[in-house]
């Protein structure tokens, strides 16, 4: 297997404050990778490092292309999906518009477009039932899995999920969690997941570090992490 | 009842000015949050230059489409030029930069074309719309001409993908990048959209308030008024709140007497004072609540 994403040596800052101390890290061409951590550990500061949305020094590679000096527009068309936390909808226009919008980095091909709309209805049916509601009035798994399609919407290369868990109840937490290894599953999409939630991480990654303070101060795979006592301590509660 | 019919018609057809600069107004504010005081100095300069298109012997169906698309690219290149490398600078810098604007087009305009007042024909003509007491054929022409373009626009942002890309750099422009979209050329493109907008109020209003470096200072004071009646934060109810503030202008200049007549821009301002202090949201605009 390749990497579809290659990190090495990332730093990155706020201002004064030095938030990653020059991290390395690899996503598997068709695979899921999760970086684990404490809350302030720059997990989000990662993600956001690779879409080019803070200010960063090392080197970043999409499948062979270095994107380290690329806008964060220019890096979403190289094919980065990227899902903040919170989610990032556009809360004031309707579930379909937001859909077609993670489309408009792609060729406007209005059949293709449209074809892939009704795959993401589809695969989540509850969206389709509320294609001309305001995003805004979804309810937090919708809105998850609104950010999920519209994700999708611009076959990605890689998709990066920033806390996917975020304000939602176990049950809801589960099934998307679920949604995500079936994506992976059947359209090989790879995945970079940020994620509090370590036990529901690990059984969706197949490898996993953990950012303490910046730093990777483990990796490895998935089923060695889990096994790990340190991590069962700290992070997996058992 | 005559009168009354009469003054609301009337109401209508300035409205549509207002509304025009209204809309101007809030496209601007919705794409760097901040009101563009040179809004109506740039109209004004927009109407010379269709004037000027009109003086070399064009005629007015093709100086006023001409005029309206050098608008468009003067508001994008203001941007790009002016407001791009500032748009992290704090309000007051924003501030400074829209009164230099102000006096920059109103002086050069009375630089170029002198500061004597310019009298515009309609090309709709003079006298009643189709025989009607109520309607002239200019204004009639104001009021069809604006509602045209303000459904073309409402198309545009509806229909198409540039439309919808603008839409979303507004709502949200970090997700907007998020998704590809070059936030700053929406933003660019719209400046070039609300000039032009100005571009076409200037030229309609024209006629009537005669071409004068000065001609749309009041104008865009009711095209605030419209704008924060409506809520800045909704182009729709900024066209409603333009035409309600024309209404109620005239209305107010025909049943209030002497006030009325003579404070007619007082109350455009009052307007502002009361919507901002009942309802600042305005009519149909969001409460921006913020979540955490």
């Amino acid at each position: 297997m390749s990497a579809i994403l290659k990190v090495e040596n990332l730093e990155a800052s706020y201002g004064e404050l030095r938030v990653l101390r020059g991290i390395n890290f690899e996503v598997q061409k068709g695979g899921v990778t999760t970086l684990l951590g404490a809350n302030g550990a720059g997990k989000t500061t990662t993600l956001r490092a690779i879409c080019g949305m803070i200010r960063r020094t090392g080197s970043i590679t999409l499948d062979g292309q270095e994107t380290t000096r690329m806008s964060t527009e220019d890096i979403v068309r190289a094919g980065v999906a990227h899902i903040p936390d919170g989610r990032g909808t556009f809360t004031t226009l309707t579930t379909e518009e937001n859909l077609h919008l993670g489309a408009m980095s792609r060729p406007n091909n209005k059949n293709e477009i449209d074809a892939d709309i009704q795959k993401c209805f589809e695969f989540f049916p509850r969206l389709k039932e509320r294609r001309n509601q305001q995003a805004g009035t979804l309810s937090g798994g919708e809105q998850q899995m609104l950010a999920i399609a519209r994700a999708l919407m611009l076959r990605p290369k890689l998709m990066l999920l920033d806390e996917p868990s975020f304000g939602l109840a176990p049950l809801i937490t589960r099934q998307i969690f679920d949604i995500l290894a079936d994506l992976n599953k059947e359209t090989g999409t790879s995945m970079l997941v940020v994620e509090q939630n370590a036990s529901l991480a690990l059984e969706l990654a197949d490898h996993a570090y953990l950012i303490e303070t910046g730093s990777i101060v483990m990796a490895g795979e998935s089923s060695v992490i889990s096994e790990d006592e340190s991590v069962r301590a700290s992070y997996l509660g058992y | 009842m005559e009168l009354f019919l009469h003054q609301v018609v009337s109401g209508i057809s300035t409205g549509a000015i207002y509304a025009c600069m209204a809309l101007s107004v809030v496209m601007i504010y919705q794409a760097i949050h901040h009101l563009n005081f040179a809004q109506g100095e740039m109209a004004m300069f927009s109407t010379y230059i269709a004037w000027q298109l009109m003086a070399w012997g064009l005629l007015w169906w093709l100086a006023f489409p001409l005029a309206v698309i050098i608008s468009f690219f003067g508001g994008f290149a203001i941007e790009r030029a002016v407001f791009k490398p500032i748009h992290n600078a704090p309000v007051l810098s924003h501030i400074v930069v829209f009164i230099a604007l102000f006096s920059i087009f109103n002086s050069m305009a009375g630089f170029i074309w002198d500061f004597t007042i310019k009298s515009v024909a309609s090309p709709f003509g003079e006298g009643p719309f189709m025989g009607s007491t109520l309607l002239g054929k200019h204004q009639a022409g104001m009021i069809v001409v604006t509602v045209l373009m303000l459904v073309v626009l409402w198309a545009f942002f509806q229909f198409t993908r540039v439309g919808l890309a603008m839409r979303a750099a507004a709502v949200n422009p970090e997700s907007a990048r998020l998704v590809g979209i070059r936030v700053e050329t929406m933003t660019a493109l719209g400046w070039g959209m609300a000039s032009a907008i100005g571009a076409v109020a200037g030229i309609l209003i024209a006629p009537v308030v005669f071409l004068e470096p000065n001609m749309m200072l009041s104008i865009l004071l009711y095209g605030f008024a419209g704008a924060v009646l409506g809520g800045l934060t909704s182009p729709l109810g900024a066209v409603i709140g333009g035409f309600l503030v024309g209404i109620v202008e005239n209305l107010a200049g025909t049943y209030l007497g002497d006030i009325g007549a003579e404070l007619k821009l007082s109350i455009a301002l009052a307007l502002i004072i009361i919507v901002l202090v009942v309802k600042p949201e305005g009519l149909l605009g969001r409460k921006i609540v913020q979540r955490v």
